[in-house]
Parts: structure tokens; sequence; C-alpha cells
């Protein structure tokens, strides 16, 4: 196997020596992961105190006079948009895949470095594009993340002028980014492996990342389309997906297209990204899990096919969130079993990882205990989809607060949880120091407890049928007054948390200075990227001479061996038990 | 170690809620208990398979805590264990989904003695149609929205009969099954009435369907559960199930089409007179 697009060098490091080469202009992977991550960051700041705005209509109606029925949609859409697209799948393949693979498989850099660089600008680009279209006349686009067509480019929505246009145009720029980077991650994976590093000796995280990388490969495109087809519709006067209708009294000029060719098209994109936004969380919690209870992951082998089957099977299941939209019903059937069947591999990830607790040796570090509330999130937002994903059982819950709940806690707040234990974790290797504990204590407990005090009750007001994307209830009988109470207790619960992820941020950057000195290893881990001469890894990563793999990345608590962890560069030994 | 106190309590909190919690369903008032039965037991299912992972997470947490001389076992795989556990997820996934299906089949096949009534949804309001005597609507066409209410067309017979009530209020006839016709003029609307528990899209160049059968009298919202534009939330009707003389008596109210079109022709004439 070819283990390395670079040879190996006596000289120390040839990297780009410039402040701008090294740190702007960037084609080191790790740079580049750095700058996805915090432009992630600041956009998804943004949709934070969006949802800030967001939560003060819903618990304090009329209260605030600068949110009005216009401003309180683009808030919910552009935070949708905003935190899956723009913060999650950015920072998980973006962030950690630029960080994480060339480290953890053995590589000096991504095997395209120009490329890569050249995904974080156009994802840049599309950062600012997006944010750009709160400043344009009409503002920001109102049509709810899901865009979906008609409404999105009448009058009648907001930003149906502009806002969709620089809507649609960032995410196609989006869309340009994650394919430059994406195929980046999959070749590099595929290629740039080092001697001895096997695809079934690969951590988790690795795999996570690149089949939730391959689904986007596959996925993005169906939104490309779309989009395109939408401006088409928009500018050009098409008729993709608009038939004859009268828009404000006034007969528009469009004929035969189909409203529901956008959805099938928005969701084929739609479902797989659930999936790219859980797997690489899914892979990295493996790994905290595995790391800080000092004992291999339990079924590896299972865990691979499992994120292999789910990457598969969650382009069958799209429709699932159209159950109600008017398509032939008779494909409830088919979605519903599709969609009930990923629930056995899912499942079967979730008992993994109590499994790989029980016997081990629990470190409640910080990173553990992230992990920890992910598993216990992701319970709870994993079985609620089980309601939603059983055709009749979704029909009185579909678009309303329980939808809401469900997919927070399923793919919010779960995958912020994973990236936060992951921050936590990885941090030393980035910068040679530890996040401060006692900050770290704080915002863990605020974040889990009161993010699951903002969404479990959030599940009741669906049982009772709350519509959600409601700018008012304002005269709604069948809701009780008691509901409006617990708007406004969610409404507070939401501000403390937001206000925890301020002490977070302050923590990342103060712990850069006055961080605790970390060695190479602090946590004592088996994977490469805890492996490398120097910490944090230099350009290159690796020195004169590329490492050996001898093993998989779970030798935790090996029999016969005294420390409780053996790296995957140290050589299998005569008589230790080891068949990988 | 207070992790596991925090999940054991937030296990407690949890079930008691899902008990004492006010915010449950809201009375029903359609044929649709079946919904009502395969929710709560979908309820009870996830609810024992949440406290059982999260306290045997929290006891594997409180046994195997990291201290002096703990060392963690290595055990690759259990074949077995794991063949069982994959067998009973599997067992209790048909479980909910075998009668979802069941129930579901039911929700799309309406039975033949079903009246048609036909909502029509536009930013923000709801209007209603009745085919009449023959039992059939007349045909529409968006272009002759101008021409004739609801883009009823002058040229099909049909249609004459058609009872239009331009109004947000429906009655419907309490214990008579109702295929509910659903059509949009502008953009995507959901006709929704959290009483009856179904739901369906509204979607212009389609007609979409779903059904009911009112359970007991009484006047219930109609909410629009899919966004479309800044009044969505304003977009309200209501939904009355009366008994069967009152519902004549409504009935007897409303006018048809050819009423309406002779109405406008002799306002129009009227109109003309009185301006001449």
């Amino acid at each position: 196997m070819v283990s390395t697009n670079i040879e190996d060098s006596e000289l120390d490091s040839h990297g780009p020596q410039t402040f701008l080469t090294k740190y702007v202009w960037s084609q080191d992977h790790k740079v580049i992961a750095i700058q996805y991550m915090g432009t992630a960051t600041a956009i998804g700041l943004v949709a934070l105190v969006l949802s800030w705005f967001m939560r003060l209509q819903i618990g304090f109606p009329d209260t605030f006079d600068f949110i009005d029925s216009e401003s309180y949609y683009q808030y919910v859409t552009m935070h949708g948009m905003i935190m899956v697209i723009y913060l999650l799948t950015a920072f998980f393949l973006g962030g950690f895949g630029n960080y994480l693979i060339p480290l953890m498989v053995g590589a000096r850099d991504m095997v395209f470095p120009y490329l890569n660089m050249l995904s974080y600008w156009f994802y840049l680009l599309s950062v600012i594009i997006l944010a750009s279209s709160f400043f344009v006349p009409g503002g920001a686009t109102g049509a709810g993340w899901t865009l979906y067509p008609p409404q999105s480019i009448l009058e009648g929505t907001p930003g149906s002028d502009w806002g969709i246009i620089l809507m649609l145009v960032s995410l196609i720029v989006f869309i340009i980014a994650f394919t430059m980077g994406g195929l980046n991650y999959v070749i590099t994976v595929l290629q740039a492996r080092t001697e001895g590093m096997t695809m079934m000796r690969l951590p988790l995280t690795i795999w996570g990342i690149f089949v939730a990388t391959i689904m986007g490969l596959l996925a993005f495109p169906a939104l490309f389309v779309g989009g395109v087809m939408m401006m088409f519709d928009k500018v050009l006067g098409t008729s993709f997906f608009i038939p004859a209708i009268v828009s404000m009294g006034e007969s528009l000029e469009y004929g035969g297209g189909s409203p529901l060719l956008f959805q099938h098209l928005f969701w084929f994109f739609g479902h797989p990204e659930v999936y790219i936004v859980a797997l690489p969380g899914f892979g990295i919690v493996s790994d905290l899990i595995s790391v800080h209870a000092r004992k291999n992951i339990f079924g590896y082998r299972q865990m691979v096919w499992a994120i292999v089957i789910i990457g598969a099977l969650s382009f069958i299941v799209w429709a699932h969130h159209m159950y109600v939209s008017g398509m032939d019903p008779a494909f409830g059937f088919f979605f519903a079993i599709t969609t009930l069947i990923i629930a056995l591999p899912t499942a079967i990830k979730v008992y993994n990882w109590v499994l790989t607790l029980w016997r081990g040796n629990i470190h409640f570090t910080l990173p553990m205990l992230f992990a920890i509330a992910f598993v216990f999130t992701f319970v709870v937002g994993g079985l609620t989809g089980l309601f939603l994903g059983n055709v009749v059982v979704d029909v009185p819950l579909s678009d309303t607060y329980f939808v809401v709940a469900h997919f927070h806690m399923v793919m919010g707040v779960a995958p912020v949880l994973v990236v936060f234990g992951a921050i936590y974790h990885w941090y030393p290797k980035a910068t040679g120091r530890m996040m401060n504990q006692t900050m770290g204590h704080i915002h863990f407990w605020v974040t889990f407890i009161g993010t699951y005090l903002i969404f479990f009750p959030m599940h009741f007001l669906g049982f009772v049928g709350i519509p959600r994307r409601y700018f008012t209830f304002d005269g709604l009988d069948f809701i009780p007054e008691s509901a409006l109470t617990l708007n406004a207790a969610i409404s507070i619960a939401a501000f403390v948390v937001g206000a925890a992820q301020m002490v977070f941020l302050f923590n990342l950057f103060w712990s850069i200075r006055n961080g605790k000195k970390a060695d190479g290893n602090p946590w004592r881990a088996t994977s490469m990227e805890w492996q490398t001469p120097q910490t944090p890894p230099v350009h290159g990563n690796w020195g004169a001479s590329l490492p050996v793999v001898h093993r998989w990345a779970y030798d935790y608590s090996l029999p016969g061996v005294e420390e409780d962890f053996v790296p995957q560069t140290i050589p299998v030994a005569e008589g230790e038990m080891d068949e990988r | 170690m207070i992790i596991i106190v925090i999940i054991v309590l937030l296990v407690i909190f949890s079930v008691v809620f899902s008990f004492v919690s006010p915010w449950t369903y809201v009375p029903i008032a359609a044929d649709w208990s079946e919904i009502d039965l395969l929710l709560t037991a979908t309820l009870w299912i996830t609810g024992a398979v949440f406290v059982a992972v999260s306290l045997f997470m929290a006891y594997a947490l409180y046994k195997y805590r990291q201290s002096a001389g703990n060392r963690a076992d290595f055990e690759p795989e259990n074949k077995r264990l794991e063949l069982i556990l994959a067998v009973a997820t599997s067992v209790g996934v048909i479980a909910m989904l075998a009668p979802g299906l069941v129930v579901w089949n039911k929700y799309i096949t309406v039975p033949d003695d079903a009246k048609i009534v036909e909502a029509v949804g536009q930013q923000w309001s709801w209007a209603f149609r009745l085919p009449g005597e023959d039992g059939e609507f007349g045909l529409v066409s968006t272009h002759d929205i101008y021409e004739t209410p609801f883009g009823v067309s002058a040229s099909d017979p049909a249609g004459s009969d058609d009872i239009i009530i331009d109004d947000n209020e429906l009655h419907l006839l309490l214990g008579q099954p109702v295929k509910m016709v659903l059509r949009s003029i502008d953009v995507l609307h959901n006709f929704y009435v959290p009483q009856f528990r179904a739901k369906m899209d509204l979607v212009p160049g389609i007609v979409t369907y779903f059904w009911i059968t009112p359970t007991r009298t009484g006047t219930f919202e109609i909410i629009c559960a899919e966004l479309c534009g800044v009044g969505h939330s304003q977009m309200r009707g209501y939904v009355v199930v009366d008994e069967k003389k009152e519902y004549n008596e409504w009935l007897a109210e409303q006018e048809t089409y050819a009423k309406l079109v002779a109405n406008e022709r002799n306002d129009n004439v009227e109109y003309a007179q009185n301006s001449e």
C-alpha cells in the first residue's frame, strides 16, 4: 500500500515560514481545521443569539417591540440553517475532519492541501454571503430552514426578494466548499494511511467522519440542484416547483411545477444530513468513552458496520419528513419500515457505548462527562424518533413542538455535547495546555442539565398539539394557559444555557496562555494523534519519518501489560494476546 | 460521581413529569382513538427503554468508577450478548411498527359512505365547498379564480349545485364520516384540528385528502400547521360538529354556486340601473 504522499525527509520542517502563509493562506490541515472551527463558532454565536430572540417572543409575547412576525420567522429560519449546515456540518467535517484525519491515520497532511485551503475560503465566502442577507432590503429569508416553495420565493414571506437569493447562493457556495473538502477527506483516508494502518484499525472517529463525508458527497448534490432550480424559478421565471397559483390576489405566470418535487430533493439531502452530523459524533464519542474508561470499545467491528449501514439506510428514509406532505400516502408504509429498521443499528451503538463502560475503569474527566451526557441525551432523542418514524403516530405530532423537541435533542444538543467533549479532549493536543477545569465544569453542568430542562418538557407541548413556527398563540383556545407559563420557563432556561456558552468561549481563549501545561499524551491514549513527536504537532506532523502502525486503536488494559494502554505504534510483543 | 446522581435525578424527573404533566392530548373529537392508543403505547415502551438504559448506565458508572487497583477488562466482543440485544430490539420495534402500519392503512383508506367536503386554503384564511345534491364537485381551475369564487368552472354543470362557504367556519355532522379534500391556491398549508388528531398538507397544484368521523359535538379550532408566510399563526378557522337538526339548519342557510352567480348578476344589474 502506498502509505504517504510526502517522502521521508531528514530536514526538520520545510513548512511555510511567513505569517501569511502559515496562518492565513495556510495549506496545513491543522490551521485550516482551526480556521473552520473559528468561523463556525462565530456564525454559530449569531444563531445562538437568534434563538434567544425567538425564545423572548415565545416566552414573553408582546413584550419586545423589535420582534414582529417578519423578524421572528427570519430568526427561526436563520437559526436552523446556520446550526445545521454552517455550524455542525462545518465543525464536524471541516473542523474535526481536517484536524484529526491526517493525524489519526498517520499522514503528513491531506492529500490535496491546496484544495483543502480553497475549501475553507469558499466556506468563509458562503458564511459571509449568508450573514450579508441580514442587511439587504427585505432582510434574510423567513421561509423556514426547509425553504419550501412556493412560499419561499413569494410575497408574504419575509426576505422573498434578496434574502432567499442570497440564501441559495450561499448554500451553493457552501456545497462547492464541502465538495472540495469532502473529496480530500475521503481520499486521504483511503490513500494516505501510514504503513500498518488498515481500515479495520482506524479509530471510530475516522470511520464516522469518513462515512459522513461520503454521504455528504452523495446528498449535497440533491440540495445543490434543488437550490439551482429554485433560483431559476425565482430569477428566470421557470416553473420547476411552482404550479399555477394566485398569490395575494394576483395570478402569477407560473404553471405546471410541483412543490413536492422540491421537498423530495430537499429531504433526499436533508435526512442524510442528520446523519452527516450524527455519525462523526458517534465516532468521536466512541473514542472518548473508550479512552476515558480505559477500555477497548465494545464490539468494534459491529460499530463500524453500524456506521456504514446507518449511512446507507439514511438514503432511503427521507420521505418520513413528508408523511403528511400530500405525497401518495402509500409511500408511508415503505418509509415507516425503513425508518424503524434504522433504529436497530442505532440502538446497537447505544448498547455498545454503555457496554464499553461496563467493567471499565471510568475516569470522570470533562470529555467523559460530555460523552455520558451525549449518550443520555441521544437516548431520549433517539427514542422519540420512534414516535415520528411510525407514520400514523407522526400524524398528530407532525409540525408540533414534539418535533422541535425531538430534533433538538437528537441532532442539536447531542452533537453539540460531542463537539464540546471533543474540544476538551483534543485541546491539549492543539495547544499544549489543558482547559481550565472549574470553568469546564460550570459549562458542563449548566449545558447538560439546562438543555434537558429546555427540551424534555417541550415534547409535552407537542402532545397538546401546539404547532411549531407560530409567532403568536394568541386566541387559541385549545392551548391551556399553563402551557404559556411553561414556555416562559423554557425561555429562561434557554438564556441561562446560552450564557454558559460564554464561559466556555472565555475558557477557550484563557487556557491558551493560562491553562495547565500538558504533555504530548495527557489522557494516555493509544491512537496516532497522541504519538506525534511535537505537541502541538508541527508542519508535516511526524518529523523525519512516518510512524508505523502495529495494532488497532483500542489496546487499553491489555492483559499481561503493566500500563493500561498500548499505543498503536508499539510492535506486538511475543505472546501478547492481540489478533489485530 | 455527581454525574451518577444527576442522571438518576433526571430519570426520576422525567418519569414524574410524564405522569403529572397537565400538558397532554386535548380531548379527542374524531374516531381516531387508535392513534392515541398507539401514542400512549409508544410512550410506555420507549419510556421503559429510557429508564432501563439510563439506570443501567448510571449503575455501570458507579460500579466501575476509577479507583486504585481497578483495571478495566479486555473484552473486544461478545457475539452472544450482541445477538440477544439485536433480537430484543427488533422485537420491540416490530411490536410498535406493525400496529402502526395497520392503523395507517385505515387512515388512508376512506370508507365508501364518507361524504366529501373541500377545504381551500389561501394566505391566510380558509374557505369550504360541499358538493351539493349531485354529490360531485364541479371542476375548478386556478385561472378561473377571478371569474368565479374558488375558480369553479362555469362550464361544468356539476358545479352549479356546489355549496360555497366563503367563511372560516365549517359545520360537520356528528357521526358522519367525511373525506376532507384539500386544495390551496397559493402556498403550502396544513389543515389541522388538534381534537381530530388527523392532519394533511394543502399543496397548490394537487388535491390531497384525509378522513375523519366526528365523535362529539362542539366548536374546534382549525389551525395551519405548515409554515405559509408571515400570517401563518393567524390562519385560523373553526369546525362546528352538529347534531342532525342544527346541521340541517346551518346547511339550509348556505348558498349554492348557481345562486351566488345569480345574486352577483342581479347585483350587477342593480348596480348598472342605479348608476344610469
